[in-house]
This record gives structure tokens, sequence and C-alpha cells, in this order.
């Protein structure tokens, strides 16, 4: 995930429409905390964040995200900016810390990347649903595009630990737009990469490599986090190759929390005891990690005729 | 200690912080911040007799000091709403404004006999004025006649025991032309005001940013407008409580209100940013308040309307 959005916890029951969309049980309450900047990093074309977050850092998991207040207290900027956590500490050295990365959008981010270590940030967290991990050891190929691969290394650690082979892909537009390489590789034992200029690893995009590295490891699940586009398209691989992906989307929120209804996607509820319906679900606390194949990634930015409650918007309210 | 207790007619609150319509869901991803039965009630998000889609996104865009929304009234449907929300609010002890809305009269109706006799109701806020519809004329709230029609038979289809609420737009010529004739038609008090119809385009595609191409309009940037309007309904009427909100932030922006003549002020936007905005914007008005030497909120509803001889007979009471 990128700039925005990542989820967590659900928590409250799901809202209304999209209650029986999808049900994942309550593994966290997000906290509001005014936390320390501990460190601000340069990465590239982006920032990383730690800061000293402990309510957010004991409960977060892969997948998650933090909503971050900007501007500072008289700003003009009311909406928080959301990013995927990168780290989350609870203990030992940096107990208590949490990072994420930040790129570089608008007058909201750009205020952040300006912060120093010493200063204070207004941080709610963890919020939305984490990546689903498997019961066993399951060989998983992980693909970030930009600073999308920033969730996808706690992810790896968390696979890797519970004895799954995996496989890191990361790719970005140019060689300053990547992320991680470095830690993935110590990571993951190695990462193929790849630029849309070629400027670093393979020329090309991420789905070019993506088939190969599925055979390779006889991969059983693929996760992802990057743009839309990137995420739609690496579905349609695992699709191909019949094995499932698990995809951080990332929609303009405006709360974070599940209640302003603004980062809706059109889901399919193809759930287990689903109704096989598609509802326009919050990518804030129904997701942001979804199984791909559930989004309706053709109408993103429509309101398709099947969509429950579709059939009311005529002319009323 | 300030008496912070409140009634909008027949319905009494403990304190006059609520939530805005819209801005809250229902209440249960609040209640992970705070407890929402602490606030004067949850007004929950507008109502409608079908399961409703909303609009398609992008649904939202960030302006200064204020946003700009495009759900169009997504939701589960009056029987989803009655069975898992309302009994939700109920069973944290909340108090619960119903916000309602309808393309036409008969649905107002429908849903006001859905609700009645329901004890988790304290009041009705009958939502004649939401700006995200297909034509302006659609809008009950631009014109006296259509505001009305709905109010007088929201008041003769609803329990005598719950209050109706108008809530106004104040995207009018002059508001209290509308407030009369739905005092006239039975209003038992206003919400004052729904959100100011806007517009923005993305200098980069050219194009309106909302999928609905207009939105509306919230936070602080609005607040003058929803003061003035609250002013002057308060002046025209001065029998009738008043609901009010539009960008309040702060206590003392909460202050504002009441000073004009709201008995209640609902917090919306100011919530994205800050969940637990409600509680602190009624501890920040309770102690301007007692800063003031008001010993009872009642004292100082209307305030800024009254004479030096009207004042000094307040506070010295």
């Amino acid at each position: 995930m990128t700039d925005r959005a990542t989820s967590a916890a659900p928590t409250p029951a799901k809202v209304a429409q999209s209650r029986s969309a999808q049900s994942r049980p309550v593994q966290s309450r997000p906290v509001q905390e005014s936390v320390e900047i501990l460190s601000v990093k340069r990465v590239g074309e982006y920032t990383e964040f730690t800061v000293v977050a402990p309510g957010i850092a004991e409960h977060a998991k892969p997948g998650q995200f933090v909503a971050v207040a900007v501007g500072g207290e008289n700003t003009s900027m009311l909406l928080r900016r959301a990013f995927a956590l990168y780290s989350a500490t609870p203990g030992g050295a940096f107990a208590g810390t949490v990072s994420f990365v930040v790129a570089e959008h608008g007058a909201g981010t750009r205020w952040l990347v300006q912060r120093q270590a010493g200063e204070r940030l207004d941080i709610v967290g963890p919020l939305g649903t984490p990546f689903p991990l498997p019961s066993g050891p399951k060989p998983a190929v992980l693909v970030g595009g930009g600073y999308g691969t920033a969730p996808l290394i706690p992810l790896a650690q968390a696979l890797i630990a519970a004895g799954s082979p995996v496989e890191i892909i990361i790719g970005a537009a140019t060689a300053g737009r990547l992320f991680g390489e470095l830690v993935a590789k110590r990571t993951a034992g190695a990462v193929t990469v790849t630029t849309d200029d070629g400027s670093a690893g393979e020329q090309g995009r991420v789905t070019d490599a993506l088939p190969a590295a599925i055979e390779r490891i006889g991969a059983e699940v693929v996760y992802a986090c990057g743009p839309m586009a990137m995420l739609r398209a690496v579905g349609e691989v695992a699709k191909a190759k019949g094995i499932r992906a698990q995809v951080a989307v990332e929609e303009a929120m405006a709360c974070g929390i599940g209640v302003c209804m603004t980062c809706v996607l059109p889901v399919r509820d193809d759930t287990p005891g689903g109704d096989g319906k598609s509802r326009f679900v919050r990518s804030c606390v129904d997701g942001p990690v979804f199984d791909a194949e559930r989004i309706r990634w053709a109408d993103v930015g429509s309101l398709p005729s099947d969509l429950v409650g579709a059939d009311a918007m005529g002319g009323g309210h | 200690m300030v008496d912070m207790s409140t009634r909008l007619g027949s319905a009494a609150f403990p304190n006059p912080v609520m939530t805005a319509s819209g801005c809250a869901a229902a209440g249960q991803e609040l209640n992970q911040f705070f407890d929402v039965s602490s606030l004067g009630a949850v007004v929950t998000k507008s109502i409608m007799t079908r399961p409703r889609s909303g609009r398609a996104t992008p649904r939202m865009a960030e302006t200064p000091s204020g946003m700009l929304n495009s759900i169009g009234l997504q939701g589960p449907g009056i029987d989803s709403f009655i069975e898992h929300d309302l009994a939700w609010l109920a069973a944290h002890g909340a108090r619960t404004v119903v916000s309602i809305a309808g393309g036409h009269t008969d649905e107002y109706v429908e849903l006001a006999r859905k609700l009645y006799g329901n004890p988790a109701v304290a009041a009705l806020e009958v939502n004649i004025s939401c700006p995200n519809v297909e034509s302006r004329g659609q809008v009950f709230a631009c014109d006296a006649s259509a505001s009305s029609r709905v109010i007088g038979a929201v008041r003769r289809a609803a329990d005598p025991g719950q209050p109706v609420l108008a809530k106004l737009s104040p995207d009018v010529t002059d508001i209290t032309l509308i407030a009369r004739a739905c005092a006239e038609a039975g209003a038992d008090g206003f919400s004052l005001i729904n959100t100011l119809l806007g517009l923005v385009i993305d200098p980069d595609t050219m194009a309106p940013m909302l999928g609905g191409i207009t939105g509306g309009l919230s936070g602080p940037a609005i607040r003058p407008v929803a003061v003035r309007c609250v002013w002057q309904v308060r002046r025209a009427l001065p029998h009738l409580p008043i609901l009010g909100m539009g960008g309040i932030r702060t206590g003392l922006d909460a202050l504002e209100f009441v000073l004009a003549g709201a008995s209640a002020v609902s917090v919306g936007t100011a919530v994205f940013g800050d969940p637990t905005a409600p509680v602190r914007i009624l501890a920040e008005l309770e102690t301007a308040l007692a800063e003031r030497g008001f010993t009872s909120l009642a004292d100082a509803v209307g305030y800024a309307h009254l004479d030096e001889f009207q004042r000094s007979a307040r506070r010295t009471a």
C-alpha cells in the first residue's frame, strides 16, 4: 500500500452493507497515540519514519496500516494520510516502535516528510485487515510495486518464520522509485527487481517475472501491494496459475476507521456462506487486504447495476 | 460544574454533544475510541427504506479546511438497520437520533412507521437536504412546500414521543422561509445545517474529481455559514430547539453554535481526522461555559441574541 490504506482490525462489526460481505475475526483495536519520531530516513524517493507507538506496535500485523494527521494543530488539512506498516516491534530492541514509508504526493505528505526526529505525530492504528497467513508452511511469492514493498517485508518475515519458502519481486517505474531491495534480499535471500525503464534490474513489469517465480518455488499463494493496476495484473497471473492472490489495495479514504464510506470498492462475496453478490465494501476496515479475485477490477470507479443497492440509486437521494 | 443537560423537544439528553449524521456510521467504529454512550446521542447515518449502494468512487476530495463528499447515502436499508445497528446502540446504552432519508414522501412515512414505538429512538432527524441527488429539484429543503409536505407527513406518521427535527440546507435564499414551513407542518425542531453543494476539478485530469461530479462541502470552511443559519432560525422561531452542526472542531466552535441558539451540537467531519473529537469537544465546551460564568448549558443557548439586561439575568439566575 502506498499512501493510503491498509487494514485491520476488524472490529466492530462490519458495517452495514458489508456485514455479510466479509467476516474476519476481531484481532485488534485501533488506538490514537501522540507519538515521538525516533528517526526519519530518506530512501530513494521515499521517507521512512520510525515512531514510538507502543499501543500500535503491540497488536499490529503485516498488511495493516496507520493513519497519520498532517499539517499540525491548526492545519487546513483535516484528513489523515494512511500508510502501510513497514515494521511493528512490540518487544526487544526498539520495543514499542512502528515504521512506515511515505511518498511525497501533495501538501500533506510534503509536510510530513519535513518532520524531524524528536517531533511528535498524531497516529491512529493499527487499522484494516492483515494479510491472511497460511496455517502451515506454504510457498509464496510476494510482489511489491514502489513503496508497496514496505508491508511485504514483515509479511515475508512472518512467512519465513513459519517455514514457508518465499520469493520476492519488487518493481517500479524507475530505480529511484524502488523500495526495499536490500532488506528484501536480506529477508528472503534473493529478490527479483524490475523497472519500467530498465534503470535497475530487468526492464519490464513485476508481472513479467511473476509466472517464473511461481513455478520456481511451486507457490501456492501470491501476496501483493502496490498500485491498483499492478494488483489487478498480479491477480490475473495468479488466477492463470490456479492460485490465490491476496492484495493490499490503495483507495482514497477520509477516515481510515470505517465511518466515512469514501474508500469503497466493488467486491464480490464469494466467501464460504456468502451470498455471491457484490457490494461496495470499505477498503479501510473490510480491507485493505482482499482476495484479488473478489475485487471487480473492471468496475472500480463505476456503479455496476448488479451491485446490491444499485437499483435504489435511480432518481432518488 | 456546569449542568450540561439539554432537550430537543420532548427528548432529554445528558449533554449536548452528538455525532453528525453520515460521519459516525452507527456508532460501533467510534466506540473503539470512546464510549459512545457518553455522548448526548449518536446521530446515525441517514437510513432509507431499501439497501442502497451509494455512488461510484471517487467519493471524496479534501478542500481547504474542509472536504467534499459524494457518498450518495450508501446504507443497508431500514430493516437491517433496526435489527443490527439500532439494537447495538440500545444494547450499549447510547441514545440515538435516527436520521431518515427518502426520495418520496411515502418513503419517509414508511421509515417513521418502522421506527414507531421503538424505545431506542430518542428523536428523528429528517434529512430533506442531502445534496447528493441527481437533480436539485429533488432536494426537498430547497422548496418550502416540499419541505412542509415531507415534515408534515413524518410528524403525522411518527411516534408522538419521538421529536421530529427537520434537517435543512443552507443552499437557499432564505432559510427562515423553509424553517417556518417546517414549523407549521409540525416540526419539533431543526438540524442546521447539511453540507453545501460544491465542486472540485482536478487540474491534472481537468475533469471533476468526484464520481458524482458535485458533492457536499463540510468542515470548518462552512462554520460561519452554519452559525449564521442557526442565528437566523433561532431569531425567526425562538420556541423551537436547534441541533447545530457545520465544521465544529473545538469546544469554542461548539460554543458559537450554542450562543447563536443551538440547544445541542453535532460533530461531523472533525471525527475523520480525530476519532475522539466528540468527547474532547464536550469537555472543552463544559470548560468554556464554566470560564464564562455559566452554571448551565441552557443559560448559554441563544445568549448572543440577548441585550445587556437579559444577559445579566441569565448569568446571575
